[in-house]
């Protein structure tokens, strides 16, 4: 046999890591987006050790106190307080482990449920394909914060509840994205070679070809993980969320509503706490999609 | 003369393409009537146009699809839903497009081991990695190249990884959808050779399929022209370069561009073209193209005849 | 003077992982009336040359030359307006898929009417009856129908035929057919190249045609120019090419042609083209060569005289005492 062939090639060619590195450095608002994240990250992790005090310890000497640069305010509480006296500050920093038990449990749920039902859509004969997307459609037809507001009214104001009515709310987004993908892909050849070498349905499904429809999944994970938190702060907000005295960001606005125009800073921080996080999120995710999906890429 | 490994008799296959709202559900007949006969060590080409079934002829033959009628038996076992677990590592495909047929999230080793995993699960994991690194040697990789994910090799070494994944399970019959179509020339010879000397030392029969004449005229013992799902002329390799008896054989053969500039051959030129499998004429189907049609060709459809070189028209060579 | 004049053009791109080379000093003369062929492997930087002479590469691409000009116009300083003017008129081309260079969303005709209107400026009547001309003229049957047909409604050598129509709709002094036949069967690509030789001889035009089929290479041009890497490695007459190469490359891919073969092993060429991370510092083909010595790894050969085909090579094949004297 010929020998021969093979000299060159030797040269390692860059990894799929350091691509995907490159084609997310270029996009600038990305790579900030990805530090805040990190940032809150942090923050939700060592919340213990970097709060002040005990986000529902009330110090009744000291309720309502502004900001530290403001007349009235100390650096003992840098942020403020609120109307029972607790600090600000510390509260948010709880408030961002809230967050991200939101978002973490969301996108677990959604991404489940949604690879997995749209991967039966994508393998499924064509009658049973149709019922289960146009039971999507239905879900994706309501407005989705009535919906997660009348699953919560069903099984009662909680912030676990809340969580499960957002990831039953979002999962459509990951069926139709899961379909969408191994419909293209599964006459690729690949796969007819996976089937030829005696690849059951499962195996096919799961092992041949979910790894290729993950980039897309992945962005919207992303998206949703942002969604998840602005949902769940609405409501929180609307008193169907976390319950009082749990220090999250959308219950902390709702709690604050009455004080609006006597403190500012008690709506203030949280509703600033929710739009940076969400935007960094979002302008993450606008980075990994450039990086992951080929067909925006510039060489 | 030994035994042969697939018989196939009368093979047909047909797909149905729905209507829209109001249109009527159409028929594309893919493939028509296919018999043929290969054996060990052999090489069967099978050529003709786009669309013409080939590759559906590839697809029944490895047991992806199941024919609407006719069968075949491979290695002497009838060929059927009951067999296919059985007969699963027969026959083994490879594609045309060498970037499409791997599995881009697999490395090189996976990719080659799979069948196995799959096939033979009793297997201990450190003699599947034995016979993939095995294989790697025998299709002309290195053993370095285990570790690799296929967007690393070029296209020429990932045909190299698809044929040795078409021959883990040790088939007796290779079906090679157009394996060298999207090489480069120097590429392609490396791969043609490759195919000759597995097939000398494992004694596989091909199921060759290809649009290229040249690379027929290399490679095949017999060949199979094909045109709209219908064998049209089956015969022995040196006879048919020697005398095409079928008009359309005559006319792609003249199609077929040489690289030779000092040739200045005689083209025949067809008109029109090619009908689509969805309303095949009556009568014989090359007979709007034909320069040599008459009343009865429109009318009665002309069988392959007997003999070694078979072909299928009422007025042959 | 000459219709179309290249020299030394290189296009780099950049990359995840920096810059790449994919034209290397590429020449080219081209008189009214040619018929040149540029043959080498997928990835030699045939199409991304002449997309740099018509100003078609995104913005990662680089282009430097010595010189480039069409028909008294310099390509390297015109402005995008006056760019637009000449391509798609003087120099057009038959891009490298047909069925994803035609608009799906409109009909032939509309598109073939809109090249007429913005190029020529003619109006509603004279375009169809030009349309209709067109149609006949590359062999489309019942032209007046088919216009009013969808891309998809055709078969891909109607929409080859389309785009062909199309690139010759203004008459261009210059038709650069890229891979015009590759998707198509041998039937219809015999009659595309007889279709487009003999467009050639009616208008005068010099037609270039982009291949890797050395068949076509042989049926069609009259000067074949190779590319390697991104390099020319030899350019010469046909028949003298197919007879008598200079450049080791050229030698060995005609004897890799399965139809030259005499045993059941076809002669290769060992190894695969190099790509931007192992491109040799000498000859691009070193690495491959069956008669490289270590100068070839060193350092890049010049380019040979006219005599020798141009022939990129230290040592090239098939010279007579005459041709190196
Ligand atoms: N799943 C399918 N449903 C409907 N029609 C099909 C299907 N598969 C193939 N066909 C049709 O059957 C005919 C034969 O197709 P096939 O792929 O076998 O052609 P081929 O000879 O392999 O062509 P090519 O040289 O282009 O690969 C074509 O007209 C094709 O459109
Ligand atoms: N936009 C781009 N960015 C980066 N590299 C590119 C770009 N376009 C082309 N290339 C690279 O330039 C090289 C030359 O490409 P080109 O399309 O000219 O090849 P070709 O000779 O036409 O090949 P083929 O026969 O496959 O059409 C290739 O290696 C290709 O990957
Ligand atoms: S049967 Fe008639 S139409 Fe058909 S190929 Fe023969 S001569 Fe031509
Ligand atoms: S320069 Fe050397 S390596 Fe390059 S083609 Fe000529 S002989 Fe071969
Ligand atoms: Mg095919
Ligand atoms: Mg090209």
């Amino acid at each position: 046999m010929s020998d021969a062939t093979l000299e060159a090639v030797q040269v390692e060619r860059p990894g799929r890591l350091k691509e995907f590195w490159y084609y997310f450095r270029e996009n600038r608002g990305a790579v900030i987006g990805l530090y805040v994240f990190l940032g809150v990250f942090f923050v939700a992790v060592f919340a213990p050790l970097l709060a002040p005090y005990d986000p529902t310890e009330q110090f009744r000497d000291h309720l309502l106190q502004p900001p530290f640069w403001q007349e009235g305010g100390s650096l003992s509480y840098a942020l403020g307080t609120d109307a029972l006296g607790r600090d600000l500050l510390s509260r948010l920093i709880y408030g961002a482990r809230f967050s991200f038990f939101v978002g973490v449990v969301v996108v677990v749920i959604a991404t489940t449920g949604g690879i997995t039902i749209g991967l039966i859509a994508g393998f499924a004969p064509r009658w049973l394909d149709t019922i289960i997307m146009r039971l999507m459609d239905v879900i994706l037809a309501f407005p989705s914060l009535l919906l997660a507001l009348v699953l919560v009214a069903v099984l009662g104001p909680s912030l676990l509840n809340a969580v499960i009515a957002i990831a039953i709310v979002l999962q459509p987004h990951y069926v139709r994205l899961t379909r969408a993908s191994v419909i293209s892909e599964r006459h690729k050849d690949y796969v007819t070679s996976a089937k030829v070498a005696g690849a059951g349905r499962l195996r096919l499904m799961f092992v041949t070809v979910l790894p290729n429809c993950l980039a897309p999944i992945i962005v919207q994970a992303a998206l949703s993980f942002s969604n998840a938190i602005l949902d769940v702060a609405a409501l929180g907000f609307l008193g169907m969320g976390a319950q009082p005295p749990t220090p999250e960001w959308g219950t902390m606005l709702a709690e604050a509503r009455e004080f609006i125009l006597r403190a500012w800073w008690v709506v203030t921080f949280p509703g600033l706490a929710i739009l940076i996080t969400v935007l960094a999120i979002n302008l993450m995710g606008d980075g990994l999609r450039d990086a992951l999906d080929p067909k925006l890429k510039r060489s | 003369m030994s035994e042969p490994v697939l018989v196939a008799e009368n093979l047909t296959q047909e797909y149905v393409l729905k209507g829209g709202l109001f249109g009527q559900d159409r028929i594309v007949r893919a493939l028509t009537g296919a018999s043929f006969a290969l054996e060990p060590g052999k090489t069967l080409a099978v050529v003709g146009e786009s669309g013409c079934g080939k590759s559906t002829l590839a697809r029944v033959i490895t047991m992806i699809e199941e024919p609407v009628a006719g069968s075949f038996v491979l290695d002497g076992t009838p060929a059927g839903p009951d067999t296919l677990a059985a007969l699963r590592t027969t026959v083994q495909i490879v594609f045309q497009d060498p970037f499409g047929s791997l599995n881009p999230r697999q490395r090189c080793g996976q990719i080659l081991e799979e069948p196995l995993i799959i096939n033979a699960p009793e297997m201990p994991a450190a003699e599947r990695t034995r016979r993939a690194r095995e294989m790697l040697t025998l299709v002309g990789l290195r053993p370095e190249h285990y570790d690799r994910y296929p967007h690393m090799f070029s296209g020429g070494q990932r045909q190299r990884i698809a044929v040795g994944r078409a021959l883990m399970l040790e088939p007796k019959v290779l079906v090679l959808d157009e394996p060298v179509s999207a090489l480069d020339l120097s590429i392609q010879s490396q791969i043609l050779n490759l195919l000759v000397d597995l097939q000398e030392r494992l004694g596989l029969a091909y199921l060759f399929i290809s649009h290229d004449l040249s690379v027929v005229k290399h490679i095949a013992d017999d060949v199979i022209v094909m045109y709209l799902g219908r064998p049209v002329e089956i015969a022995p390799k040196a006879d048919l370069f020697d005398h095409q008896r079928h008009p359309y054989t005559k006319a792609l053969l003249s199609a077929t561009p040489m690289a030779d500039p000092t040739l200045r051959k005689q083209r025949i030129k067809l008109v029109g073209e090619l009908p689509s499998p969805v309303n095949i004429p009556d009568g014989c189907p090359f007979a709007p193209r034909c320069w040599k049609a008459e009343a009865r060709c429109r009318t009665e459809r002309p069988e392959l005849d007997q003999g070694t070189h078979r072909a299928a028209c009422h007025f042959p060579e | 003077m000459s219709l179309l004049e290249v020299r030394n053009l290189s296009v780099d791109f950049a990359t995840t992982s920096g810059s790449f080379r994919a034209v290397d000093g590429f020449d080219l003369t081209l008189n009214p009336g040619d018929i040149t062929a540029i043959v080498g492997e997928s990835g030699s930087g045939k199409s991304v040359a002449f997309l740099a002479m018509m100003g078609l590469l995104p913005w990662t691409a680089t282009i430097t030359s010595d010189a480039m000009t069409f028909d008294g116009h310099d390509l390297r300083a015109i402005s995008p307006r006056e760019r637009r003017k000449i391509v798609g008129k003087d120099m057009s081309m038959i891009f490298q898929e047909p069925m994803t260079s035609l608009n799906p969303c409109y009909t032939v005709g509309f598109q073939i009417k809109e090249a007429l209107r913005i190029h020529l400026g003619m109006d509603r009547k004279a375009r169809h009856a030009r349309a209709v001309e067109l149609f006949e003229q590359v062999g489309i049957p019942a032209a007046e129908t088919r216009l009013s047909a969808f891309p998809h409604q055709m078969s891909g050598g109607m929409n080859q035929r389309v785009m062909i129509a199309m690139a010759i709709a203004c008459k261009p002094k210059m038709l650069i057919a890229d891979e015009p036949t590759t998707a198509l069967d041998v039937t219809i690509q015999a009659q595309i190249l007889e279709l487009l030789k003999s467009l050639q001889e009616e208008t005068g035009m010099a037609l270039v045609l982009i291949t890797h089929d050395m068949g076509v290479v042989a049926e069609t041009a009259q000067q074949v120019s190779v590319q390697y890497a991104g390099q020319k490695c030899e350019q010469q007459e046909v028949t003298a090419l197919f007879s008598r190469p200079h450049h080791p490359y050229t030698a060995a891919l005609l004897a890799a042609l399965p139809e030259r073969a005499t045993t059941k092993h076809l002669p290769t060429i060992p190894g695969v083209v190099p790509g931007q991370f192992d491109r040799p510092k000498g000859c691009l083909f070193s690495p491959r060569c069956s008669i490289a010595t270590d100068l070839c790894g060193t350092t890049p050969p010049p380019v040979g005289g006219p005599e020798i085909g141009f022939a990129r090579c230290h040592f090239p094949i098939n010279v007579t005492a005459e041709q190196s004297a």
